[in-house]
């Protein structure tokens, strides 16, 4: 485990894309055809207009970073990449698992619960849901300790991640506005709403 | 305000980004695009007879002039067929422009009838793609298509449009500006890694410049013969670099790979300084990557930073637009002679020929070509199909000019010789353009023979007829133990199809009627079929085994020369 509670192999390569119907597509597509393997992908929205973030943790061994790297940047609408590996960053997944439980257990996974700053936010007769942030170090460990208990069902967010300190990972060039406004329809669904005819001949 | 349909802009746009001609085929997605095609007289549409000829003739055009080739066709079927010449298009990085109409935005990913995902199946075979879904946007995107697909390491765009936005009115505007901020290809070289890499070249006892197709893309031919005469380094080139550096200078000794000169394949092995100049390590070029010399430094000067260390471990990139970097290093290189280094090759050449034409008896391809290259000066551009022929066509015409050899290296896509041929011709009236086909290959497209007719397009057609699939029989004979299945084919008489077209046609079954019937149709006016019915069992040498390192390369064997 590194610094940064991740196995070395693997390697956390976040993406600034455009924020448009198919770049997911795109980018999964690269990492099909070499047969990189995708360990976690989060996506969302960034803190600029029209940008999205993705996270990717990427096994090491399938991928050769530096080319992932590349091959990501020659997608047209990837704007900026950044390997955050060797950054002293902050790395934290969500997750919510639902745990078996009987009347008598439910005090010790509540414990449990407790030690990892877990939260209960679900109850129910023979089940009850965690959720966890944080690194896969602690999550992992958590996930351990429950599994005697049986997890009937376990959700995970992909890691997402950030640099510490006073430096960004953002994108500095602003796009003009009718720029925007087409990039941001490109291959966008029209509003169900509009009157279209209907036949295609 | 100028108020028009989305065809209409479309079209407006393609004049604009110079496009003069078009490659396509109609279809019901494309009608309201087709039917304001007479309002465009500076825009040719050539009517082909199969979508796939239609990307291969664009790609033909862009090969033959370094402009953007366009193509069109129709939703569903029209988008499928043309897959293949994207794909051909992609591999050798040609710059393309395909547009595809599709059905009715409401009816998107329904399977209405002639419905694909077209642009879900062009994505991993385009540079980039767009499904356009309002008239607003076109504009916009054929701007940003010509822009990505003409610049850095070029490549094919693909735009989708639907049938209810070609026919949507709108107001035109011609964007001024265009802004990616994701596509910023770099082409100024890292001034640091120029001066490592002059330093590479000048203190290298046994240099060797391997030059690729970005020779053709990136304008340098000039350049290229600047830096080696300067420092008198010998270049060889990869298969779809040839002509990149001439062929008849001096310094050139031939072309790498799989069925490459011995000597350059030797001298590759041998360099202790190698420098790849707009080309990509392929596999075809460099034999088993894990034995490629493995004592040279590699300098690998290249547009596109991902071919950096992809394929082998390079010492010194530079990421930047051949035509800037190389005088940028020529300048700083001293001047130099070579001379052990190049007697090296020379004698490995000597003693080791590759490109010498046997006396025989029987009609040999070879010998074909060899005459077709003395007999056209070496002036024509020569197209070819994928298999044998193509190889001899590659070994025993010598090319000039960076453009003058179309062939797609990438993909190796039968059937691409005639439209390419077509296309190129069509870019260039008054060339003298050759398809040098298989006769397997020819059957994939041969229906465009109609379009030389169409187009009075003189393309000169000489199919290396060995009723073969020659080089797959090839294989089969030296690594199946000549268990020859499925390659043995009936031809039609080609003539007579020829002749069916309203082609002339000449049928060559000797080596005396051979130079006759160059001549001849040289002479014709107009395109011209020779069905040269060549020796069947005729193998490419030398050639490098597949999986095999580039020094294990077989020169011809001893029974085959007497043969
Ligand atoms: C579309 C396509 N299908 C199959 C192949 C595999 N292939 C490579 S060479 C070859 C034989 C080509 O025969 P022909 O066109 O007669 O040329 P020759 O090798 O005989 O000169 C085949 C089938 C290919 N390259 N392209
Ligand atoms: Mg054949």
């Amino acid at each position: 485990m590194s610094m940064n509670g991740n196995s070395p192999a693997q390697h956390i390569v976040v993406a600034i894309v455009e924020d448009k119907p198919g770049v997911l597509q795109r980018v999964a597509g690269l990492f099909r055809r070499r047969g990189f393997n995708i360990e976690s992908l989060a996506v969302g929205h960034s803190e600029s207009e029209g940008l999205s973030r993705i996270t990717l943790v990427v096994d090491g061994a399938s991928a050769p970073v530096e080319q992932v790297v590349k091959q990501l940047y020659k997608l047209i609408d990837v704007v900026k990449v950044s390997d955050l590996t060797d950054e002293a960053m902050v790395s934290r997944e969500l997750v919510l698992m639902k745990i078996r439980c009987t009347g008598e257990n439910r005090h010790e996974i509540i414990e449990i619960a407790n030690l990892f700053r877990a939260n209960i936010v679900d109850i129910a007769t023979s089940s009850l849901i965690l959720q966890i942030t944080g690194d896969q170090e602690k999550i992992d460990a958590l996930l351990d300790l429950c599994k005697p208990y049986g997890i009937r069902e376990l959700t995970r967010t992909g890691t997402v991640s950030m640099v510490r300190g006073n430096r960004t990972t953002t994108v500095k060039e602003i796009e003009s506005d009718e720029i925007t406004k087409v990039h941001q329809s490109q291959g966008r669904r029209v509003s169900d709403s509009q009157e279209l005819p209907f036949s295609s001949d | 305000m100028v108020k028009m349909n989305g065809s209409q802009i479309l079209l407006e746009c393609l004049k604009r980004e110079g496009t003069t001609t078009v490659f396509g085929y109609p279809g019901g997605a494309v009608l309201p695009l087709y039917d304001a095609i007479p309002e465009f007289p500076e825009i040719h549409h050539v009517l082909v007879r199969h979508e796939q000829s239609a990307a291969h003739m664009a790609d033909g055009f862009a090969r033959a002039t370094g402009e953007v080739g366009v193509c069109l066709a129709t939703s569903g079927p029209g988008a499928t067929n043309l897959v293949t010449g994207i794909a051909t298009s992609f591999l050798d990085s040609t710059p393309m422009v395909a547009i595809t109409g599709n059905v009715a935005r409401t009816l998107l990913g329904k399977d209405g009838f002639q419905e694909a995902d077209s642009t879900g199946i062009t994505q991993p075979i385009t540079k980039h793609n767009y499904l356009v879904m309002r008239a607003e946007d076109i504009a916009m995107t054929v701007r940003e298509a010509f822009h990505i697909a003409s610049s850095g390491r070029p490549g094919p765009v693909h735009i989708d449009i639907p049938k209810d936005v070609l026919q949507e009115e709108v107001e035109f505007i011609w964007p001024e500006k265009i802004n990616l901020r994701g596509y910023k290809p770099n082409t100024k070289g890292h001034t640091g890694m120029i001066r490592r890499a002059a330093e590479a070249i000048s203190t290298a006892k046994k240099p060797l410049i391997i030059s690729g197709h970005g020779i053709k893309w990136g304008n340098a031919q000039a350049e290229l013969v600047a830096l080696a005469e300067k420092a008198n380094i010998p270049v060889i080139t990869t298969f779809l670099g040839i002509g990149g550096f001439p062929e008849t200078h001096q310094l050139s000794y031939g072309w790498l790979g799989m069925h490459g000169m011995y000597h350059a394949n030797m001298a590759a092995d041998e360099a202790d300084v190698v420098i790849g100049i707009g080309m990509r390590f392929d596999d075809r070029a460099m034999g088993r990557f894990s034995d490629f010399n493995p004592d040279a430094t590699i300098v690998h000067i290249d547009i596109d930073p991902a071919e950096i260390g992809k394929n082998l471990p390079t010492a010194i990139p530079v990421v930047g637009d051949v035509k800037q970097v190389l005088p940028e290093i020529t300048e700083i290189i001293p001047t130099g002679d070579n001379k052990p280094w190049l007697s090296w090759i020379e004698k490995v050449a000597e003693e080791h020929p590759s490109l010498e034409v046997r006396e025989t008896r029987r009609l040999i391809p070879q010998y074909i070509i060899r005459s077709l290259y003395e007999e056209t000066n070496g002036q024509a551009t020569i197209t070819t199909g994928v298999g044998q022929h193509q190889m001899w066509a590659g070994q025993h015409y010598f090319y000039n000019d960076p453009r003058q050899l179309i062939s797609s290296g990438g993909l190796g896509t039968m059937g691409f010789e005639l439209p390419a041929a077509i296309g190129a011709q069509i870019a260039k009236p008054d060339a003298e353009i050759w398809a040098i086909c298989g006769d397997a290959g020819f059957q994939m497209t041969l229906q465009e023979l109609a379009v030389c007719i169409d187009e009075r397009a003189p393309v000169k057609i000489a199919i290396m007829n060995n009723a073969y699939l020659g080089m797959v029989r090839q294989w089969q004979e030296l690594f199946y133990d000549d268990n020859y299945v499925s390659v043995a084919v009936t031809q039609p008489d080609f003539s007579k199809i020829a002749e069916a077209y309203g082609i002339k046609a000449i049928k060559v079954e000797t080596k005396a009627d051979v130079l006759p019937a160059i001549a001849e149709a040289r002479e014709f006016d107009g395109p011209v079929l020779i069905d040269f019915h060549v020796d069947q069992e005729e193998n490419v040498w030398p050639m490098v085994p597949a999986g095999a390192a580039l020094r294990e390369t077989i020169e011809i064997p001893e029974k085959e020369l007497i043969r």
